[in-house]
């Protein structure tokens, strides 16, 4: 349990050093490797979020759909929130609502909390274990099975796949 | 070919910039603090977002620290709204007239990240 | 054709910087203001980011990474003030 934790922090400590230096010289990787070590037997007790990780074909297969559902989800409602500024009257109908998740772990709710976030028009202002209290630009139904069904559902049957 | 690239990257880059300029337009007109950050820290990250890739597609040699930075800025933008969102409605700014609900209770808000400190 | 479309979005983001001082000099609470120097620091990533492609040097990048993990570190910081203090 823990070597997982240890080699997630290492790989992903790792991965930021080569791209921040961007050669591949054997000296360079040497260096990085070694403070990326250091660092991840240091941190490795402290930061548990890692130990949801699963790493297997279909988790790697569902992250990358998920990538691409949350960006074209992220572009489309951007162009709807664009479009709600330029208009002259302003419509919005603000308010902040609940939705329920079925998510139980740390990293799935964060990952969900985040991508809420990043879709304009629904913000996530806060979370007490599993509901949701989202601020939305445009309010579509205050009831709680419903603003579900309408706003956290698209996200979360991808990541019920990866998180469980 | 290279050039062609050249050219979708110039335009991934003008597109960013007038995102930017939205967001930005969006955080002067909205009446409220909340509506601000949906307007104004989204579009920026969508904005930024493309302008790097836009870069990115010019020039090519650069991919690494653009791709760190890409990242960086896809995991930040968000936390930070929300945190700044929560500290917001726990100070009690208010809501705008146009609000239709609030069922955040705000008496009631969660203080588990300070536990969890605490027990260390 | 490339370098004139460049140039033309950095004045656009340029613009956009000068509305989010308004808000920044305007902002009639605190957090306001908050949200106007997020936005604007964001927004500067993207413009630092052009600067480096005009100058052609990539060393630019470096401060924009640090610029933006600043200025994350600062709004974390602030928000925490706002809610129970230092």
């Amino acid at each position: 349990m823990k070597v997982k934790n240890i080699a997630a922090i290492f790989l992903i400590l790792l991965s930021i050093w080569i791209l921040l230096n961007n050669q591949f010289q054997i000296e360079v990787m040497i260096i990085g490797v070694i403070l990326s070590f250091v660092i991840s037997i240091i941190m490795g007790s402290r930061i548990t979020v890692f130990n949801e990780l699963k790493f297997s074909f279909k988790s790697v297969f569902y992250t990358i759909w998920y990538l691409f559902v949350f960006l074209a989800e992220l572009v489309k409602s951007n162009l709807d929130v664009a479009r709600r500024v330029l208009t002259p009257s302003l419509p919005i109908n603000p308010g902040i609502i609940k939705t329920k998740t079925v998510l139980k772990s740390k990293m799935g709710r964060m990952i969900l909390a985040n991508s809420i976030t990043l879709t304009p028009g629904t913000l996530t202002v806060d979370i007490e274990d599993d509901i949701l209290y989202i601020h939305c630009i445009d309010v579509c139904c205050e009831d709680i099975d419903k603003a579900t069904a309408a706003i956290v559902d698209k996200f979360e049957k991808i990541l019920v796949k990866i998180y469980g | 070919m290279g050039n062609i690239l050249e050219i979708i990257g110039a335009v991934l880059v003008l597109l960013g910039s007038v995102f930017l300029f939205l967001g930005a337009l969006g955080l002067v007109r909205m009446p409220d603090l909340y509506n601000r950050i949906q307007a104004g820290t989204k579009a920026s990250t969508l904005g930024t977002f493309l302008t790097l890739f836009g870069l990115l597609l010019i020039i090519p040699e650069w991919w690494g620290k653009l791709v760190l930075l890409m990242t960086f800025i896809l995991i930040t933008n968000p936390v930070s709204s929300h945190v700044l969102a929560r500290a917001a409605h726990y100070i009690k700014i208010p809501l705008t007239d146009k609000t239709v609900a609030d069922l955040l209770n705000k008496e009631k808000t969660t203080y588990k990240v300070n536990e969890e400190i605490k027990n260390e | 054709m490339v370098n004139t479309l460049l140039f033309i979005s950095a004045i656009i983001i340029l613009l956009a910087i000068l509305l989010t001082l308004y808000r920044f000099i305007k902002g009639p609470t605190a957090p306001d203001r908050l949200v106007a120097f997020d936005v604007m620091t964001v927004s500067s990533l993207a413009l630092i980011g052009l600067i480096a492609k005009f100058s052609s040097r990539i060393i630019y990048l470096d401060v924009a990474i640090v610029y933006g993990l600043l200025s994350f570190l600062g709004v974390i910081i602030v928000s925490r003030y706002f809610e129970r203090g230092l």
